[in-house]
C-alpha cells in the first residue's frame, strides 16, 4: 500500500512527469488528428439536414463540444487546484496552470459559436437568460484565475490563490449544466442526458460525438505541451533540467 | 490532527459552507433568474406593472395574422392566452406550433405590444423525413384515441 | 451526400457567415494556441541552454 503511494508521488513530481508527458502528447495529437478528421466529415457530408434549422444546425458540431470541454476542463483545474492545496505538490498547481488558458479558449469558442448560432435561430446575439449569464461566467472565472496567477510572483503562492478562486467558482459548473431545467430559459435543453435518449437523429450524434472526443484529445494534448514548458521555467535552476538532454544539446 | 488533514478539513468544509450558500442564494433568486413568465403566469398578475417584461410559449395553431408590417399572433401554454402585435423582423424559427419568447409592454389596447421577438428551438435535431414520419405516428395515435 | 455542388457547400443553406463564422474562428484559434505554446517552450529551452553555456565558460 505505502509502496504503492511512494511511486504515485513519484509521477506527481514534475521531473518524472515531464518526460511521460512528452512520450503521451504525439499519441494525443494523432488521436485528436484521427477524431477531428472523421468527426468533420461526419458534420458536413454524412449528416442529414435539420427538418427545423436547415444547415444553421451544423454549429452544435464545435458548440457543444465547446461548451461540454469548458464545463470539463474546469472540473479537472479544479481537481489539480484542490489536490494542489490538500497535498502541497507542486505538479498541481503547475497543472491547474497549463489547463486554464485551454479551458477560456473552449469557454470562449462556447460563447462565440452559440452567438452565432442564436442570431439567426433565435433572433439575438446574446441574451441575459440563466444558461448564457453563468456560461460567461465561466468565462471570467477562468479569466480570473489566468490574471490572478499572472499577477502574483511567487509561483506557489499563486497556486494557492488561484485555487482558491477555483474552488469557489466549482458551484458555477452544476449551475450551467441544469440552468436549462432549473428556470425558464431561451436556451433549449440538454441534447444529451442520463435520463433520456438522445434527441438527436444517429448520424448527427455520431459526429457530435467524435467532434467533442477530437476536443478532449486537443486540449490534453495543448494542455500537456503548456505543462512541460511550465514546468521548466519554475524548475530551470534545479540539477535535473540541467542534465535533460534538449538543455545540453 | 496532522497538518495536512486539518488543510483537506478545511477545504471541505469550506466547499460545503459555499455549496449551501449558493443553493441558499439560488433559491432566493429563483424568481428573478426565469428568463420570461408563461401566459398562465401572466395571467395570475405575477407580469411586473408598467415596465418591460418577456412572456414565453407556443405561437398557437393558425393565430399569425400579417397586417401590413404588423404581424398578430397568440402566444399560448396551452391554459392561458396571450394576444401579441409586432412589428419588425421574425426570427426563422418563429412558426406557428413552436416556441416563442416576446419581451414588451402591455399596451393601451390591452394587447401585448411586443419590441422584440425570439424563437424558443428546441433540442430535437432530425432529418425532416424522420420528423415527417413522427408527425404521422402522432397523428394516427390521436386518431386512434378518438 | 447533402451537396449537390462546392458552391451549396460553401453557401450553407443560407447560413454561411454563422456556420463558417464559427467553424473559422474555431480552427483559427485551435491552431493559434499549439503555435503559442510550443514558442512557449522552445524560447525557455533556448534561456536555459544559454544558460548552461555561460556555466560552462565560468567553470571549465
Amino acid at each position: 500500500m505505502s509502496n504503492r503511494l511512494i511511486s504515485w508521488f513519484k509521477y506527481a513530481s514534475p521531473q518524472s512527469f515531464y518526460p511521460l508527458a512528452g512520450r503521451m502528447i504525439p499519441w494525443f495529437w494523432a488521436l485528436a488528428a484521427v477524431f477531428g478528421a472523421v468527426g468533420l466529415w461526419i458534420s458536413f457530408f454524412v449528416a442529414p439536414t435539420d427538418f427545423q434549422q436547415g444547415e444553421g444546425y451544423r454549429i452544435i458540431f464545435i458548440h457543444v463540444p465547446a461548451a461540454w470541454l469548458s464545463m470539463f476542463l474546469y472540473l479537472i483545474m479544479a481537481t489539480w487546484a484542490g489536490l494542489g492545496l490538500a497535498l502541497n505538490t507542486r505538479l498541481s498547481g503547475m497543472m491547474a496552470q497549463a489547463i486554464a488558458p485551454t479551458g477560456a479558449l473552449m469557454a470562449f469558442l462556447s460563447l462565440w459559436t452559440g452567438a452565432l448560432w442564436g442570431k439567426p435561430m433565435w433572433g439575438a446575439w446574446w441574451v441575459w437568460d440563466a444558461r448564457l449569464t453563468s456560461a460567461l461566467i465561466l468565462f471570467f472565472l477562468y479569466i480570473g484565475f489566468i490574471a490572478l496567477q499572472a499577477a502574483i510572483d511567487d509561483a506557489r503562492r499563486a497556486d494557492k490563490a488561484g485555487a482558491i478562486l477555483v474552488l469557489v467558482g466549482v458551484v458555477n459548473v452544476p449551475i450551467i449544466y441544469f440552468s436549462v431545467k432549473w428556470w425558464n430559459t431561451l436556451h433549449q435543453g440538454s441534447t444529451i442526458n442520463l435520463a433520456k435518449a438522445p434527441s438527436m437523429a444517429t448520424t448527427m450524434l455520431w459526429g457530435m460525438l467524435l467532434m467533442a472526443l477530437a476536443f478532449w484529445m486537443y486540449s490534453i494534448a495543448v494542455a500537456l505541451t503548456r505543462v512541460r514548458a511550465i514546468i521548466l521555467e519554475r524548475e530551470a535552476h534545479t540539477e535535473w533540467v540541467k542534465a535533460l538532454d534538449e538543455v545540453k544539446t | 490532527m496532522k497538518p495536512r488533514h486539518k488543510r483537506i478539513a478545511l477545504i471541505v468544509g469550506g466547499l460545503a459552507a459555499i455549496g449551501i450558500a449558493s443553493t441558499l442564494v439560488f433559491q432566493a433568486l429563483d424568481s428573478n433568474v426565469a428568463f420570461f413568465i408563461t401566459p398562465t403566469e401572466f395571467t395570475e398578475g405575477k407580469a411586473p406593472q408598467g415596465k418591460a417584461f418577456r412572456v414565453g410559449g407556443m405561437v398557437r395553431e393558425g393565430s399569425i395574422r400579417r397586417d401590413n408590417l404588423t404581424v398578430h399572433f397568440v402566444i399560448t401554454d396551452t391554459v392561458k392566452e396571450v394576444p401579441v402585435t409586432y412589428t419588425g423582423i421574425l426570427p426563422d424559427l418563429f412558426k406557428e406550433g413552436k416556441g416563442a419568447v416576446v419581451q414588451g409592454k402591455i399596451g393601451a389596447d390591452g394587447l401585448f405590444n411586443a419590441t422584440e421577438v425570439l424563437a424558443k428551438h428546441d433540442e430535437n435535431y432530425m432529418p425532416p423525413h424522420a420528423q415527417h414520419a413522427i408527425d404521422q405516428a402522432q397523428s394516427t395515435a390521436k386518431t386512434l384515441k378518438q | 451526400m447533402n451537396w449537390g455542388s462546392p458552391a451549396e457547400f460553401f453557401a450553407m443553406g443560407g447560413y454561411a457567415l454563422y456556420v463558417w463564422g464559427s467553424f473559422g474562428v474555431c480552427a483559427v484559434l485551435m491552431i493559434m494556441e499549439p503555435i503559442l505554446v510550443g514558442k512557449r517552450q522552445s524560447s525557455i529551452l533556448r534561456i536555459l541552454r544559454r544558460e548552461r553555456q555561460a556555466e560552462i565558460l565560468e567553470n571549465p
